[in-house]
């Protein structure tokens, strides 16, 4: 088999698996209307699968500020940040979030993605450990492998599991670098933090902490689980995203280490690509504050979250262990997940098909993100659609 | 390589293995584990977690890019622990 006949098998294979299920994947988004409706093909359908956490894709204080900056500064940096990619607005971005997480440091990437890349490759390489949860987001995955550090997995969530590995790892401890996240992507549930700080502490390892979905969720003004849990001091080195809470694209990672400035002399993730755009973080600056000063967000979204988490379960599905704008209704087999997610997208409304491998366990997703722009009204439609197809879905196998 | 160890490791992957994809096929040695037994990627990554447990010992999942076949693995795990 040449590369492309390769490409074809597995294209083949993907298409058995779910004859019919093709289209799921990529559906184009005609026109979006607001943070909680858009059009698909000829159906405005409410939007129960985009990752805007505080609703904010349309806040006029962050569009304001982005057009402002088109006009000042134009579209584009055209540069690395190395290079001529370092605007007065992405150092100001950096000191804001040094400012909002209390400490030293801050370095503001193109997007999430590469932040773990351009932070984990940074602070591991050959002959060091990194040791993940088995259910990392891939931008864990591929940072740890472009590190070239050797990987352990430890099984979702379990501390008792990850000091076993610890203690098997001896003195190579003293080079590991341990990753969590704050709220996992697939179930929704939250890293044990308490216990993983207490074990690295035992054991003199670092940690990171990527608070990509948790960031301007957990805690009071929005930090994640480091402020949910008291525990910002303890966490080495955060990481997270602009494109959830923050409605746009870039990363960014934080830390009181004076060690992490030296990331932007070998980080090729950070170097060899051109910073984000003008408008880009002009609209993120202006996102910050709002989260910053965001409680009744965080409290409209609670509101939200615990509304449809409460009429899921009560409707008899099976969901992530902890209620939160992640709500996850696992399903057995990809048949049955599909056949949902049409139903509901009959129903307009729009949320996230997940299929093996990519959720974990050999099980199905069919993931729901809720946010503060939801009204109780679309919530409690949500909830009675779910609910109205449990029986169609559980008698199909 | 012929040790005793090799041996119990060689027939516990093959269990395991058979297990995992629910073959009827023959496991061998030379089997490939992606175009033969089709295991995916989180299947096999579990695996190495339950191997380490078994033998008490740490098998980066990097290693794994070097691995093809069952006698691959069965080697990868071998040298890790001769060497713990
Ligand atoms: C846990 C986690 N980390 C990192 C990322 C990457 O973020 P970005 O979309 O900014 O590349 C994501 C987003 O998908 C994520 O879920």
């Amino acid at each position: 088999m040449n590369l492309l006949e390769k490409i074809d098998a597995a294209a083949a294979a993907r298409k058995a698996l779910l004859p019919n299920g093709v289209g799921a994947f990529g559906i184009p988004i005609e026109e979006v209307y607001s943070a909680t409706e858009a059009r698909i093909g000829d159906r405005r359908v409410l939007l129960l699968g985009t990752n805007n956490y505080l609703g904010l894709t349309f806040a006029p204080e962050c569009i304001q500020a982005a057009h402002e900056a088109i006009d000042k500064e134009g579209t584009g940096t055209t540069g690395s940040r190395m290079a001529n990619g370092s605007y007065f607005g992405h150092r100001a971005l950096e000191k804001e979030f040094a400012d909002f997480y209390q400490c030293n440091s801050s370095i503001v990437f193109t997007t999430g993605y590469q932040a773990n890349l351009g932070t984990i490759s940074g602070l591991v390489g050959p002959g060091d450990t990194v040791l993940i949860d088995g259910d990392s987001h891939a931008s864990i995955y591929d940072g740890c492998i472009l590190s070239g550090a050797d990987i352990i997995r430890f099984k979702h969530n379990d501390v008792t599991d990850m000091e076993k590995r610890l203690r098997r790892l001896g003195d190579r401890v003293e080079t590991t670098l341990i990753i969590a996240e704050g709220i996992y992507s697939m179930l929704g549930d939250q890293a044990p933090l308490a216990e993983i700080v207490k074990l690295k502490n035992a054991y003199g390892c670092i940690l990171l902490l990527d608070e990509a979905h948790s960031l301007g969720v957990l805690g009071e003004t929005g930090q994640g689980l480091v402020e949910k849990t008291g525990l910002l001091q303890e966490v080495d080195f955060i990481t997270g995203t602009f494109s959830k809470s923050l409605c746009s694209i870039g990363g960014f990672c934080v830390s009181n280490h004076p060690q992490l400035e030296q990331l932007r002399y070998i980080s090729h993730p950070y170097i060899f690509t051109a910073s984000p755009s003008p408008a880009t973080i002009a609209s993120t600056r202006a996102a910050l504050e709002l989260l910053r000063k965001g409680s009744h967000l965080r409290k409209q979204l609670w509101d939200n979250c615990t509304q449809l988490y409460s009429a899921l379960k009560e409707a008899g599905y099976v969901l992530g262990p902890d209620p939160g704008p992640v709500i996850a209704a696992v399903v057995d087999t990809p048949q049955q997940a599909l056949l949902l997610w049409q139903q509901l997208l009959e129903h307009n409304i729009y949320v996230n098909l997940i299929l093996p491998p990519a959720a974990p366990e050999g099980k199905s997703l069919v993931r729901c993100s809720v946010n503060a722009a939801h009204t109780e009204d679309q919530i409690r439609y949500v909830g009675d659609t779910f609910a109205k197809l449990y029986s169609v879905i559980s008698s199909h196998s | 390589m012929t040790d005793s160890n090799y041996d119990e490791i060689m027939q516990l992957l093959c269990d395991r293995l058979s297990s995992l994809t629910n073959t009827n096929a023959q496991i061998s040695p030379e089997t490939n584990l992606i175009s033969q037994l089709s295991i995916d990627s989180i299947k096999l990554l579990n695996l190495i977690m339950e191997v380490e447990d078994t033998f008490d010992i740490s098998i980066p999942i990097n290693a794994l890019a070097d691995v093809q076949t069952v006698r691959e693995l069965v080697d990868l795990v071998h040298k890790i622990k001769s060497a713990s």
